[in-house]
């Protein structure tokens, strides 16, 4: 049975220094949501000690083509990641 | 995935020492008194750098990590840490000696 995927989303290719939760590799890839997961206190707070806003979660779904490029062993095998709202932006299907 | 080269895995389990055994209930205790997140000690674990991995096993990176946080939140003070340390030290020459004096 196939899954029914979401909007298409790019993850945002900033690089600040210190604890975000936003694998490093995934930045500026795009992907599409799988699922909403629910609101979460923002990581990216909490590590500093500070009081967390309450941020929506998602799990995102990339292809291996997306992520390695012409690299792919299997461009067609998907990978699932769980990034804050924040970090995502609208985007065109590739 | 998206990092560099690491070598081959140790697959083999071993037995911790009981320091580590400690340090262990050390964050669970800490935690779950509410002076930090998991979010503080991973923040703390990338501060330390690449070289902490090649140079600290992981039971010092994770006791340096709850340090950081427990002085961060006001548990203790550095002056405090040092007074204990040196007292610790001035016990025994060994761990095992020294923690059960």
């Amino acid at each position: 049975m196939a899954e029914t995927l979401h909007n298409w989303v790019r993850v945002r290719a900033m690089m600040p220094p210190g604890h975000v939760r936003t694998p490093s590799y995934l930045r500026g890839k795009r992907g599409q949501v799988e699922r909403p997961l629910g609101p979460f206190h923002n990581p990216e707070q909490l590590a500093y000690r500070l009081k967390a806003d309450q941020q929506p979660l998602y799990r995102v779904r990339f292809s291996m083509a997306e992520v390695w490029g012409k690299d792919a062993e299997n461009p067609g095998d998907t990978l699932d990641a769980e990034i804050y709202a924040h970090w995502l932006e609208p985007c065109d299907a590739p | 995935m998206g990092g560099q080269n690491a070598g081959k895995i140790p697959l083999e389990g071993h037995d911790f020492a009981l320091w580590e055994k400690r340090v262990d209930a050390l964050m669970v205790l800490c935690s779950s008194k509410g002076y930090f997140t998991v979010d503080g000690l991973r923040r703390v674990l990338e501060d330390m750098g690449e070289d902490s991995f090649e140079t600290m096993t992981y039971y010092e990176r994770w006791v340096a990590a709850i340090n950081q946080n427990m002085v961060e939140a006001g548990a203790y003070s550095l002056h405090e840490l040092g007074t204990k340390m040196a007292e610790i030290t001035a016990r025994a020459e060994t761990y095992g000696e020294a923690s059960g004096g």
